[in-house]
């Protein structure tokens, strides 16, 4: 049976990770996250986990412990945000390519500047070409078991890649709402106990990790990362349906919500996922059939799938969380029209940009996108297919 | 079914509008509900206006944006009247409920001609009487289940009993004093005629 509780995003992504019971976990507080290593230390206080907490004085501190402990063959935790993730960013890449299977909880947030504490998903997009896996969580019931399913995605050995899991900031992570939390000792046997290869503290195998990597070997160890990345949607496939027996929650690549007769669709990721259902549903009882395809495995990007899902549409739209400032479109809208070019779909796609800088979007605003929709599936040719939600003209 | 009821709270920064929408959400949960109870966060700061929302209903919640038609509004500050348009988008058949000592006149007047219920409650007196401090939010807690009727009154005393006793685990002292708030704060809402 499991627990029926009300937790916000943040609660819920710390309660994951005193079940996981992680060796490691080091932090530093920035604000959407920083609950989640104050509850974690009071945790680590209380005696309710046995983790080795550092208090580290940065975020690239934070990255660099977790480096460490995880080389030397313990599994180690972190969570952050925006310009904490910035601050990480030159030892993100160091830990994807030293193959280190870290976890983190990245409750996005605006990059700045200028300054902004709020909700975007610029933090995610500045770090998707890093080596990592990222999951988006529409609610704190996703972030919760995405995170319980991270390790044993990430340390497959098919795979081993770090992971972040992904949640709105403010808009789930300080939102109080309900969840099922499975019990501890069930997630104590599904996450189970982490068996590194080769570590530095085998005393039988002296190794060193990360040495200098000249011509004669990166291009190789990059098309390595690369393909660990490929096998990594399989692996997330497998763990999905462990997942599912456990708690009867299933989860894939992505969620589709009334798409299989849709005519319209939106592609997004994150909170904004279930306000769009709602959108679906009353267009649905107005006869408009409206779908949702949302995104929950960022990276890897399941290109192909997502294309043939997309495939039968007239018209899509694809909604960014973030600005990619490259004259072109967001970058969820660049991975969803290259997938369908290579897989032969041709259905009219446009971009929306929306929500920066934690701009509300309201069902209204969902539902106009929509009514484009409808009048772009229309039209031979789609003018303007970079748009914008929300955004003030004056 | 679709039975939501949506609630914005009007309050100033340090008076706990944020916490009273968290207590009514764990209220609510407790008789069964699915909740949400979240806060606007703006530039955070002691006395400016903040704002902070509930969702209550039978069926789960998937929305996520703020409320902007909400069936009830609860204004923990009447100096905010002035200053922010706190029955924006509230529905006719919905209610206000608003913490101050002024005429039903005077409330009337600075409504904007809003339609539906109008209630008064004197919650600095109820705080100053049971708690002997200023915690608007306490009764204003009470004063909003008395008006949207979302509980029954004797399950929410129980329920509050329990919360108390686990929030309140270190001063024990201060839950008789919170409960007498709610009490006299379910006897003391006024509709303004």
């Amino acid at each position: 049976m499991s627990i029926r509780e009300r937790l916000s995003g943040n609660e819920a992504a710390a309660t994951a990770m005193k079940q996981i019971n992680p060796d490691v976990v080091a932090a530093f507080p920035i604000t959407p996250s920083t609950e989640i290593p104050q509850y974690f230390s009071t945790f680590v206080d209380n005696g309710q986990v046995d983790t080795e907490f550092v208090a580290v004085e940065s975020e690239h501190s934070a990255m660099s412990a977790c480096i460490g402990a995880e080389a030397a063959g313990s599994r180690a935790m972190t969570a952050t945000s925006a310009n904490g993730l910035s601050l990480m960013w030159e030892m993100i890449y160091i830990a994807s390519s030293l193959r280190l299977p870290i976890v983190m909880s990245l409750v996005n947030r605006a990059v700045s500047g200028p300054l902004n504490i709020h909700n975007d998903h610029s933090d995610a997009m500045g770090v998707r070409d890093s080596g990592w896996i990222q999951l988006f969580s529409e609610t704190n019931q996703e972030a919760y078991d995405n995170l319980i399913m991270a390790h044993r995605i990430a340390e497959n050995k098919d795979v081993l890649l770090p992971l972040m899991v992904c949640q709105d900031g403010f808009i789930t992570s300080h939102s109080i709402e309900n969840i099922e939390l499975i019990e501890d000792e069930k997630v104590k046997e599904f996450v189970g106990k982490y068996k590194p290869e080769h570590y530095l503290l085998n005393k039988k195998e002296p190794i060193a990790i990360g040495p200098l990597d000249v011509q004669a070997y990166l291009f190789e160890h990059k098309y390595q990362q690369a393909e660990a990345m490929r096998r990594a949607k399989q692996v997330i496939l497998d763990v999905a349906k462990d997942f599912e027996k456990m708690t009867g929650r299933k989860y894939g690549l992505f969620e589709e919500y009334r798409l299989d007769d849709a005519e319209i669709a939106i592609v997004c990721m994150n909170s904004t996922a279930g306000t769009t259902k709602d959108v679906v549903d009353a267009l649905r009882e107005k006869g408009i059939k409206a779908g949702l395809l949302k995104i929950r495995v960022f990276r890897p990007f399941p290109a192909e799938e997502v294309a043939k899902a997309l495939s039968h549409l007239k018209a899509v739209a694809v909604l960014d969380k973030a600005d990619s400032l490259n004259g072109v479109g967001g970058a969820l809208f660049e991975d969803v029209v290259s997938g369908m070019y290579l897989n032969k779909n041709t259905v009219p796609t446009v971009s929306y940009v929306y929500g920066i800088g934690g701009r509300d979007t309201t069902s209204k605003e969902i539902e106009s996108v929509f009514n484009d929709l409808m009048e772009d599936r229309k039209k031979e040719k789609i003018e303007n297919p970079y748009r914008y939600i929300g955004l003030r003209k004056e | 079914m679709n039975d939501m009821i949506e609630i914005r709270w009007h309050g100033r920064g340090g008076q706990g509008a944020k916490t009273a929408s968290l207590l009514l959400a764990d209220a609510a949960f407790n008789t069964g509900k699915y909740i949400q109870g979240f806060p606007e966060y703006g530039p955070e700061r002691m006395g400016a206006p903040i704002t902070a929302y509930n969702r209550i209903s039978s069926s789960p919640i998937r929305i996520h944006s703020n409320i902007y038609e909400p069936d009830y509004v609860v204004v923990v500050d009447d100096t905010l009247l002035d200053s922010v348009d706190v029955t924006a988008g509230l529905k006719p058949e919905g209610a206000i409920v608003i913490n101050t000592v002024k005429e039903d006149e005077e409330i009337k007047k600075s409504l904007k001609g809003y339609s539906g219920k109008v209630y008064k409650i004197d919650a600095r007196k109820i705080s100053m009487e049971t708690l002997g401090k200023y915690f608007p939010n306490t009764p204003m807690l009470a004063a909003i289940i008395k008006v949207s009727k979302i509980m029954d009154e004797n399950d929410f005393l129980n329920d509050m009993q329990g919360s108390f006793k686990h929030k309140f685990a270190k001063k024990p002292e201060v839950i008789d004093g919170n409960m007498k708030a709610l009490e006299m704060a379910l006897k003391e809402v006024k509709e303004v005629k």
